[in-house]
């Protein structure tokens, strides 16, 4: 009994000393340093492409490293790999379990991985020798739903997961390599920093933790939103996270400050930000929301600068190509729509 | 012992702590400063901030010309 009191005044403790170290250095507000920068002009994009063929709601997508390919996952029991600019499918995976909640595309583009409420990671290979796709790896451990999953490169893929945790596989034996536990919530969505040596993670707990891949530690806990943590992304300078939550904000924290900058909100939003991605240069971030909208916002000044109306339900998913060409989102209604 | 458990998982908890409340931590207006110049810096380099023209974007359709 003593010693769990203690334990827990001690957390408190250390919980406040955080609180004030983030104070004292806060000497200014980033609405403050960027007062003298101008608001981004009105950004209007338009559909220019449009991928049909998933027979059910779109629940992931991701582009490949070369902006032109992309992968999406249905709960048609399909990932497809598309040409975005012919709108081909260049591959229709059939999946042995259609509760697909995630989908990703390996850097070398050789190998896309998805999963879901079969709690495992499946590794496909796009380049296997007869020209058919097959599953190369089908990796099991998690004892919850698998949320998100990223490359890092063809042999190592880390996963998300809502029994908390998140794992870094080795994809060529199939194993656990590292286990990344210390989230309270199921874990919602991860995001590899752009040097490959961080990931940060956004869970129900109402945080995002930065983590160390290689250490296996976590460096850095966020706390701020008052709902589940349901997407992330890095700032391009890898310098800072973007969040974004069921409590209708999405922020931005910087890593260095240890602290949130700034949060994204309307008084007309008031649904759930399922999905987001900056632009090329950061300075524009695009969520997707459950009310069938994404809205563009001014990263440094925090105003709503536009928004991609055009899906017939939720935008479950968003994403920027590497080259900042285009922005694909996919919905609920089935379809992808490619933007720019 | 059924507490024991929780002590091991309150105590990885304050050890976790120990090791967040340690960092060093940047003033925020370097932070803020540095976020800002990198925006500025690569807003021209970025499509989807400053639109690009027809003949730039691989996703408008060429007008197709046809010999009569």
């Amino acid at each position: 009994m003593g010693e769990m009191e203690q334990l827990r005044k001690e957390a408190e403790s250390l919980k406040d000393q955080i609180n004030a170290a983030r104070k004292a250095v806060q000497d200014t507000t980033l609405q403050e340093a960027a007062a003298g920068v101008a608001v981004v002009g009105r950004v209007q994009m338009k559909t220019r492409k449009t991928l049909r063929g998933h027979l059910a709601k779109i629940y992931a997508m991701h582009w490949a490293t070369d902006s032109k390919l992309c992968v999406s996952a249905s709960q048609d029991g399909k990932l497809i790999v598309w040409d975005s600019v012919t709108t081909n499918k260049v591959n229709a995976i059939p999946l042995k379990s259609s509760w697909v909640m995630t989908c990703a595309y390996a850097p070398s583009g050789n190998l896309v991985a998805c999963g879901g409420l079969d709690n495992m990671c499946s590794i496909y290979n796009l380049k296997g020798k007869d020209g058919n796709v097959k599953v190369m790896r089908e990796l099991a451990a998690h004892t919850g739903y698998l949320s998100c999953c990223r490359f890092i490169s063809d042999t190592e893929i880390i996963t998300s997961s809502g029994d908390c945790t998140c794992i870094l596989w080795d994809i060529e034996t199939g194993t656990q390599k590292t286990v990344y536990a210390g989230h309270q919530g199921d874990c919602m969505s991860l995001a590899v920093s752009p040097d490959f040596n961080f990931f940060i993670s956004g869970a129900c707990d109402f945080t995002s933790k930065l983590w160390d891949i290689r250490e296996g530690t976590c460096r850095q806990t966020f706390p701020g939103h008052e709902s589940d943590v349901n997407a992330i992304g890095f700032f391009p300078n890898g310098n800072a996270v973007i969040t974004g939550s069921d409590d209708t904000t999405c922020k931005l924290f910087d890593l260095r400050a240890d602290q949130e900058l700034i949060t994204y909100q309307d008084s007309s939003v008031m649904c759930g930000v399922t999905s987001l991605a900056p632009s090329l240069s950061g300075r524009l971030i695009l969520a997707g929301y459950d009310d069938f909208n994404v809205n563009i916002w001014d990263a440094l000044k925090a105003e709503r600068v536009g928004v991609l109306a055009g899906h017939d339900n939720r935008v479950s998913c968003i994403g920027v190509s590497a080259d900042g060409m285009a922005c694909c989102t996919g919905s609920w209604d089935s379809f992808l729509k490619i933007w720019n | 012992m059924p507490g024991t458990a929780n002590i091991i998982a309150m105590k990885k908890i304050v050890q976790q702590l120990r090791l967040e409340a340690g960092i060093n931590r940047v003033k925020v207006s370097q932070a803020a400063a540095d976020l800002q110049q990198f925006c500025l810096q690569n807003a021209q380099q970025d499509p989807l901030l400053n639109g690009m023209s027809s003949s730039n974007n691989p996703f408008r359709p060429h007008r197709a010309c046809s010999f009569l």
